[in-house]
């Protein structure tokens, strides 16, 4: 597996998103009670709570792969006059819908590759829908620093599960996104992918992409979440706030847990 | 241009996706091709008879493999939830359908061109002098049933019973391109061996129609 140290690309600045009073229903159930949040440009949030939280169904309106029942979703990022010291006062000028969805990568339960593609081809083809430029520059690269350019030609269906699920971290990284949407992205990831994969959210961090991550609490790379943000039956239960260390609720959470 | 890209690459995807499975085009050939020459054993039709009845039987085929073929279009996106991965990305839904559609005509227009000869051996219906005219009406009709069908691909590919679904929507909106189909294909195999005009128009007025229509309900359709 290629060093995180050689990042193929380098995200510029992070887009951030403002939940304000959002609900989701599925028929008679409510997946998500009057959520507002405002996630800073540039920050790293631990989405954490219990199965049927909602937070996928956060993620997947995040990702506008659904559309909330109620309430409002806007995307924003930060001015350039904005002031390092406060950091909620990064979070100003919003960006339109339209243009958004280049701005997001998403890792979500599923893979979103083709079984009957290779891993090489699938990335060619999210690399060619996104417009981006070198082509098959950008897919070398992405294979190499995941680790699958020995496997580049081979359909995926032949893949094991933390092959699969690398190329799938692989794939929302090719365009580069300013908005990195995970759920439960380490599911099926051994040691070493795990260690790629620390790397991989260390260097995005490093390079101002907001990441919003749900998972477990004993995941290893919460360590680098600079916010925490807890959901109970659609609510949020705890939010640390931009700013303020998380690891003494991560850490109450661990020990819950 | 951009749109026009992204369709491309996404049709070359279906079309790389079928040519590596051929999950579709082995099916609905198959398919077709026993009910062609089933039906020519078992009622021996004269060459009058093939002429007046073969054209029904030969699109009733068409149909059927039609609705095989656009069945599994939008279906085979939930194995991965692939289609989430297109609507993400920042492509217009209509290039997701056009894809879709070009890639599903391609197969049908294949599966015709191994079925059309057939029938002509089976029945004794003679193509010289009409085939130009007859590709003319293959292509009006067989457009018209893959615009429809993909369209109720989408619609039908989350619902549970989707495989006995579809056909059950698709023939009532499909009935009047068969209706227009088999007429024209009628007159072309009679003896004038002529092209009914209404029939051809109607049958261009409703693929436009249907392909205006793909194209304005193609953000509600990519939601699923």
């Amino acid at each position: 597996m290629a060093s995180a140290a050689a990042p193929p690309h380098t995200v510029q600045q992070g887009l951030g998103i403002r939940f304000d009073r959002v609900e989701r229903r599925f028929g008679s159930l409510v997946a998500l009670r009057s959520v507002s949040l405002e996630i800073i440009p540039g920050e790293f949030v631990a989405l954490l709570g219990h199965n049927g939280a909602g937070k996928t169904t956060l993620l997947r309106i995040a990702a506008q792969l659904m559309r909330p029942s109620r309430g409002a979703v806007k995307f924003v990022e930060a001015r350039p006059d904005a002031s390092h010291a406060d950091p909620s006062d990064k979070l100003k000028d919003e960006v339109p819908d339209v243009s958004v969805k280049a701005l997001i990568g998403l890792v979500a339960h599923s893979l979103l590759l083709y079984d009957e593609l290779s891993a090489a081809e699938n990335l060619t083809l999210f690399a060619k829908l996104y417009a981006l430029d070198n082509v098959p520059v950008r897919v070398s690269a992405a294979l190499e620093a995941c680790g699958l350019a020995s496997r580049a030609t081979s359909q995926v269906r032949t893949f094991s599960r933390g092959m699969r699920q690398r190329l799938a971290i692989a794939r929302s990284l090719l365009h580069s996104p300013r908005l990195l949407l995970l759920d439960e992205p380490a599911a099926g990831l051994d040691a070493q992918g795990l260690a790629w994969f620390s790397a991989t959210l260390e260097r995005l961090r490093g390079n101002g992409c907001t990441v919003l991550m749900s998972t477990h609490a004993r995941n290893e790379s919460l360590d680098l979440a600079t916010r925490a943000v807890v959901l109970a039956a659609g609510r949020v239960r705890h939010d640390t706030g931009p700013g303020n260390d998380p690891r003494p609720l991560l850490e109450s959470l661990r020990t819950e847990a | 241009m951009k749109a026009l890209r992204a369709t491309w690459t996404l049709f070359a995807k279906e079309c790389r996706l079928e040519f590596r499975t051929r999950e579709l085009l082995t099916a609905t050939v198959v398919f077709s091709l026993i009910i062609i020459v089933f039906f020519s054993f078992a009622f021996d039709p004269t060459p009058a008879e093939s002429r007046r009845y073969g054209p029904g039987l030969l699109w009733i085929a068409f149909f059927f493999a039609g609705s095989l073929m656009v069945n599994p279009s939008f279906a085979r996106e939930q194995i991965n939830d692939t289609l989430d991965a297109l609507r993400m990305a920042p492509v217009p839904s209509f290039a997701v359908l056009s894809a879709k559609i070009l890639a599903n005509l391609l197969f049908l227009s294949i599966a015709e061109a191994i079925l059309v000869p057939v029938f002509s051996v089976f029945y004794n219906v003679s193509l010289v002098g009409i085939v130009g005219r007859l590709i003319l009406v293959l292509v009006l009709g067989t457009v018209g049933l893959v615009i429809t069908g993909t369209v109720f691909s989408a619609i039908s590919a989350h619902a549970r019973m989707r495989e006995l679904l579809l056909p059950v929507l698709l023939l009532p909106f499909l009935t009047p391109v068969l209706i227009a189909a088999v007429s024209t294909t009628i007159s072309l195999f009679g003896d004038a061996r002529e092209l009914d005009r209404t029939w051809v128009t109607f049958l261009a007025g409703f693929d436009i129609v249907f392909l205006a229509a793909s194209w304005i309900l193609s953000d509600f359709l990519a939601e699923g």
